[in-house]
């Protein structure tokens, strides 16, 4: 199914007689169902019986904590896993996928949370790579780049070069990449798995601007976020998983968030941030601070200055250098110019070892758990104790008992659940592996504490009690960087936010200053209101 | 479920229990043939054999551990028997009584360069630790072709490698145990040993977790070295005598003894216990192979069709991906 | 303008390995008494497209992330198998090459087989089944001999008209007759993402074991052939575990310094063949040098982990730690 000519926006619709008459079917029946699919991963029942169906021509939103459900059944759609029992129906007919490329060739195209993109090849590659234009049998690279260039105009990203490799790409291109891939293969359903977490906030406009045309075309979409404002702007129908049961389906905006959010996590919706404390630090010595901190080109004269007790956040769209920032006061960057202190002493940070060994301790929770993170092979016990080593051995031999003691802690501090200290850790829900993160680093009683966009794909409940610890951390006297891409987060959390544009701090907004419309303008690096007001719409928050 | 239970699930795995069979069965197999097979004496003269190639499957796994690889072992091993022959020739009896040290330096001291080279200079170790082996061969031939070496281990070498002085048990048996005992040690009990592993999971985790990885792998690379070299000086020992390419038959039996028994070639995943199993099931199976009288030929087929069916039964990897 | 750039980033390992064997060439050439001629370059073609060949076979497995420590061994069971068949009149001649190519054909389909059905990893599959393969040769050649037509080799190991080395023109036709082909199949692409990130690939629906098990056995068949170049170098067969494991050491050896990434995805087969043009030169140095050959295997071991080292200069470059583990 890879004709250049397919790919033009508007050929869709006629695209073939055969598409057509199934999407006119498709009006009476759904184009995808299931029913009563159930799966189980080792001990745990990850779906069980779930009836599910879509349409063509809606978006269909799934929601849920993780862990409850949804990526299971995707990856069953999909292909990825098989289904234990229960059957599923594509446009009427029974259909078993034993794996991907079976569900690809049948018309469902998935963007999923982990990238499906080969790094050292091309965008064009990557775009083309099941079944690329051939002449005489060999891969026609000049055709390929059309119809790249199509698929990339498509989805909006029509500044992306076809010839560039995927490595040479930021992170929210990637994801651009990887849309424009899916929609070059003319899917009839399309399933989007957080996949615009790791985009701009003009990328998620466009993409948006692409989904609510493909909706129109006639595809039926599924569509997996966090974001709450996303689903309420794109979705038609929702329904909500929760522990591996299809709760409810409703369509959409026929739900209160509350309501919503109670389904989800299956009790009463509590307050979602800890109140801060009116407190006056500005005699206090910061725990860190920095003077005119420059890295390559990514950060430009930052200086800032956090105090013990203080919930300092890192503002701004994507990729501004809030990232760079928390790598350089973590030792991970070299060439960093500037001066930074500790405790009002300049210290010298030439890697994670030294930082966290200088003065008070400095932590750093990574972006990427799975691959900074942890270890996930490794058991949940090793993990823990990891950073934190020194502090229960003596002469580099590990004792047991103190070891048992420092897990058995951090289990019941944080709450961590789990089956043994001695599984691995990669068998814990996202939720619970964030917090094995955060605990590792907390037996070390660190006095500076930097988060790099900590709830990243969490679900809801456990975001909560990350809210709570931190404002907990803060008060038994830690100094708190958090950087965050939620800005309800930074609004919710932090007790100043440093707005960050092209690797400077813009403004930095304290108090009852930190609003959404303050954030957003700031972000743009907007200084009046009304502008701010009139792009409240567009940056689609 | 008791504490017990956990522990014994713990330290039980596949790979030893079925290479453990193996073992008892080729024994079992053997015995038919021979009745020597099941005597005392042929299992102590095994496991004194088997301790030369233990020795090296040691240093090769804590490389293999930690996701490296070190082909520089053939030479190496060389390398460790002619310095310690070569050390009683330079300097005398103060030679004769440093032999066994100085050999096993000379190997740390390759194990510290690739341990820069893969470490700090991060040449991928595959092909760092083979442009060492070709090198520390050069320097052994250069040093054997401009004059005629001392090439007779000496007393202590040779007592070392064949001698029972305690308890009717080889010394390179018991040397060999000690070593394993502070291995084992060391993989289980330290935090150098939680490092390897981690590091062979994900060394930018590790990094991110504030550990000195280039250490760590800077230390794996001089035990390896070490370790190689000590081989060497006990074959030297065994042999009463150092010659070229000594170490060549070695180095993929140690990577096959430490993946028999069961430790992940990508690193992170391993026990020594397997790597004990692994060694005692090579050694076994080509000792019974030539007593069997079976020609070079067929050997070598059985030796490549036993691991690949050994690992098909448990060294499988996971289904799909993702 | 700018895909003129990535494509030159695409091919700067390929580059960069043919200026090194230039370089090389030029220093080796102008300390050759007499210049370079026919016979010279006849002698030096000889020599280095064996290992050229074998190391395109490594370059295959390894642009998957995988490897094949078999190839030196497939390389001696060829030679073994043709010093045995490539014999007598022009029939049988044929015969027997299509019997030893088949023979490399059935081993790295072996390989490929064992790797993706029995889900090994590939360095230690072909490892074991080298030991085989290296059995059969054995069994094939108690003892080093045999015979070939050497009408054939000579023709093969010759000059064509003009001087040119024909050895030289096979080479040229095994790049044209399998290596292009691959590289702009949909298999070759495939096998390119799998090293890029097999995950990824499998998401993107490539059959990830055909590509796999075509990449083995085409790596198995180009073994095969640089076995039965050099019966026609040696007109016999010598079942050498020695032979074996030098080619499969330095065919890595010049994968690496063709510039391909041993961790996959990324190199192309032309690199590999200046990288083994390069290490064969750097040991004909010597000998124009007018060192004592006792220092060879030393020059040739320094040279190598020189120019594996010199990588290291990126790291001067590298800003942020972390992507030195990446």
């Amino acid at each position: 199914m890879m004709r250049a000519g397919a790919l033009a926006p508007v050929s869709f619709g006629s695209c073939s007689a055969i598409l057509g008459a199934r999407f006119m079917q498709a009006v009476s029946g759904p184009v995808l169902e299931t029913i009563g699919v159930s799966k189980r991963f080792g001990g745990v029942q990850a779906l069980s019986n779930v009836d599910f169906a879509c349409r063509s021509g809606r978006i269909h939103a799934l929601l849920g904590e993780n862990g409850a459900g949804k990526s299971t059944l995707i990856k069953i759609i999909a292909g990825v896993v098989q289904r234990d029992a229960g059957r599923m129906l594509l446009g009427g007919e029974e259909v078993v996928f034993a794996t991907p490329r079976e569900a690809s060739a049948a018309g469902i195209g998935c963007i999923f949370q982990e990238l499906s993109l080969m790094p050292h090849l091309s965008v064009a590659d990557n775009i083309c790579i099941t079944d690329p234009p051939r002449r005489w049998g060999f891969i026609d690279g000049r055709a390929q780049r059309h119809i790249a260039a199509d698929a990339l105009a498509r989805a909006g990203a029509e500044d992306i070069n076809p010839s560039a490799p995927v490595s040479s790409l930021p992170l929210s291109r990637r994801q651009m990449v990887e849309i424009a891939k899916s929609l070059a293969r003319d899917p009839k359903l399309l399933i989007l798995d957080e996949a615009t977490s790791a985009l701009t906030a003009a990328d998620v406009t466009r993409v948006f601007k692409v989904l609510k045309r493909l909706r129109e075309e006639g595809l039926a979409i599924i569509y997996i976020s966090h974001r709450m404002s996303e689903i309420a702007e794109l979705a038609d129908d929702c329904s909500v998983f929760r522990n591996g049961q299809h709760v409810a389906t409703f369509p959409a905006g026929t739900k209160s968030n509350t309501e919503v959010v109670e389904m989800m996590i299956g009790r009463e919706y509590s307050h979602a941030f800890p109140p801060k404390p009116k407190r006056d630090l500005r005699g206090v010595q910061p725990a860190l601070e920095t003077r005119g901190l420059s890295w390559e080109s990514a950060l430009r004269d930052v200086s800032i200055a956090v105090r013990p007790g203080e919930i300092l956040g890192l503002g701004g769209l994507d990729g501004q250098g809030q990232m760079e920032m928390l790598l350089a006061l973590f030792g991970a960057l070299s060439g960093v110019g500037g001066e930074t202190l500790v405790e009002g002493r300049p210290v010298t940070l030439a890697s994670p070892q030294s930082a966290k060994a200088c003065g008070i301790g400095i932590a750093l929770i990574p972006e990427d758990r799975k691959t900074d993170g942890l270890m996930l092979p490794m058991s949940v016990r090793d993990n823990l104790t990891f950073a934190a080593l020194d502090s229960i051995s003596t002469a580099g031999i590990v004792s047991s008992r103190a070891e048992n003691a420092a897990v058995a802690d951090m289990v019941k501090l944080l709450g961590i659940r789990m089956g043994a200290a001695d599984d691995a850790v990669g068998t814990l829900s996202g939720g619970n592996q964030q917090k094995v993160v955060i605990a590792k680093w907390l037996l070390n009683k660190p006095g500076i504490i930097l988060l790099n966009d900590p709830t990243r794909g969490i679900d809801v409940a456990t975001k909560q009690e990350l809210y709570q610890l931190l404002r907990r951390l803060a008060d038994e006297g830690a100094a708190i960087i958090l950087y965050s891409t939620d800005y309800y987060e930074l609004i919710g959390c932090c007790d100043r936010v440093a707005v960050f544009y092209d690797g400077q701090i813009v403004r930095l907004l304290e108090g009852d200053q930190i609003t959404e419309r303050a954030l957003i303008a700031s972000a743009l690096n907007i200084s009046t209101a009304d502008q701010g007001d009139v792009l409240l719409g567009e940056a689609s928050l | 479920m008791s504490e017990l239970v956990m522990q014994l699930r713990r330290h039980t795995n596949p790979a030893v229990l079925t290479a453990s069979g193996c073992i008892v069965a080729l024994l079992i197999a053997g015995s038919f043939y021979s009745a020597n097979f099941l005597s005392p004496n042929y299992l102590l003269q095994q496991l004194q054999v088997a301790s030369f190639l233990g020795i090296i499957a040691t240093g090769a796994m804590i490389v293999i551990l930690l996701g490296h690889i070190d082909l520089s072992v053939p030479w190496v091993v060389t390398l460790g028997g002619m310095m310690a022959t070569a050390a009683a020739g330079w300097w005398g009896d103060l030679g004769a009584a440093l032999a066994i040290p100085f050999g096993v330096a000379c190997g740390a001291l390759v194990g510290l360069i690739n341990g820069i080279g893969t470490a700090y200079l991060r040449v991928p170790s595959m092909i760092f630790t083979l442009g060492m082996n070709a090198v520390v061969q050069g320097l052994v031939v250069v040093h054997t072709g401009g004059f005629a070496p001392q090439d007779r281990a000496t007393e202590a070498m040779h007592d070392l490698a064949t001698e029972r002085t305690f308890f009717g048990l080889p010394n390179a048996l018991l040397l060999w145990a000690v070593l394993s005992a502070a291995m084992i040690f060391l993989l289980t009990r330290t935090t150098l040993g939680r490092k390897i592993y981690a590091i062979g999971n994900r060394e930018k985790a590790a990094y991110l977790s504030g550990i000195n990885t280039r250490a760590v792998t800077l230390i794996c690379f001089v035990i390896s070295g070490a370790m190689s070299a000590l081989a060497g000086v006990l074959l030297a020992g065994y042999a009463t005598k150092a010659y070229q390419a000594m170490g060549d038959a070695y180095l993929l039996p140690a990577i096959a003894a430490v993946v028999l028994g069961g430790t992940n070639i990508l690193g992170g995943k391993g026990t020594y216990a397997g790597t004990i199993v692994g060694t005692i099931l090579i050694t076994l199976l080509s000792s019974i192979l030539s007593v069997m009288q079976i020609e070079e030929m067929g050997r070598q087929i059985i030796y490549g069709a036993v691991i690949i069916v050994m690992l098909l039964t448990y060294g499988r990897g996971a289904k799909t991906q993702g | 303008m700018s895909r003129l750039r990535y494509q030159l980033l695409e091919h700067r390992g390929t580059l960069l390995a043919a200026a090194v064997f230039a370089a090389l060439f030029l220093v080796y050439i102008s300390n050759y008494a007499t210049g370079l001629n026919a016979a010279v370059a006849t002698t030096v073609a000889n020599k280095g497209v064996l290992l050229a060949i074998v190391a395109m076979a490594q370059t295959l497995p390894i642009l998957t992330a995988g490897l094949d420590l078999s190839v030196g061994m497939v390389f001696v069971l060829a030679n073994c198998l043709a010093s045995e068949l490539v014999v007598g009149g022009p029939l049988q001649t044929a015969f027997g090459i299509v019997v030893v190519l088949g023979a490399g054909l059935a081993c790295g389909l072996l390989n490929g087989l064992i790797i993706v059905y029995g889900r090994l990893q590939p360095i230690i599959t072909t490892l074991a089944t080298g030991a085989i393969y290296y059995g059969l040769a054995l069994w094939l050649r108690p003892v080093p001999g045999g015979d070939i037509n050497s009408d054939l080799a000579d023709a093969v190991t010759g000059q064509l008209p003009g001087g040119i080395p024909a050895m030289l023109a096979v080479l040229m036709a095994v790049v044209l007759l399998v290596w292009v082909p691959f590289r702009n199949s949909v298999t070759g692409r495939a096998a390119l993402a799998i090293g890029s990130s097999e995950t990824a690939a499998y998401m993107s629906g490539i059959p990830i074991a055909r590509v796999k098990i075509v990449t083995y056995a085409l790596s198995g068949l180009l073994a095969a052939i640089a076995g039965l170049l050099l019966t026609f170098v040696t007109y016999s067969g010598e079942a050498s575990s020695s032979i074996g494991g030098t080619y499969t050491l330095n065919s890595i050896a010049a994968v690496v310094i063709g510039g391909t990434s041993l961790m996959g995805g990324y190199g192309s087969a032309i690199g590999s063949i200046f990288g083994a043009f390069a290490l064969r030169t750097i040991g004909d140095l010597l000998f124009v040098l007018d060192l004592d050959p006792l220092w060879q295997p030393l020059f040739q071991g320094m040279i190598l982990l020189v120019a594996v080292s010199l990588s290291a200069l990126r790291l001067l470059k590298i800003r942020n730690r972390l992507d030195l583990f990446s």
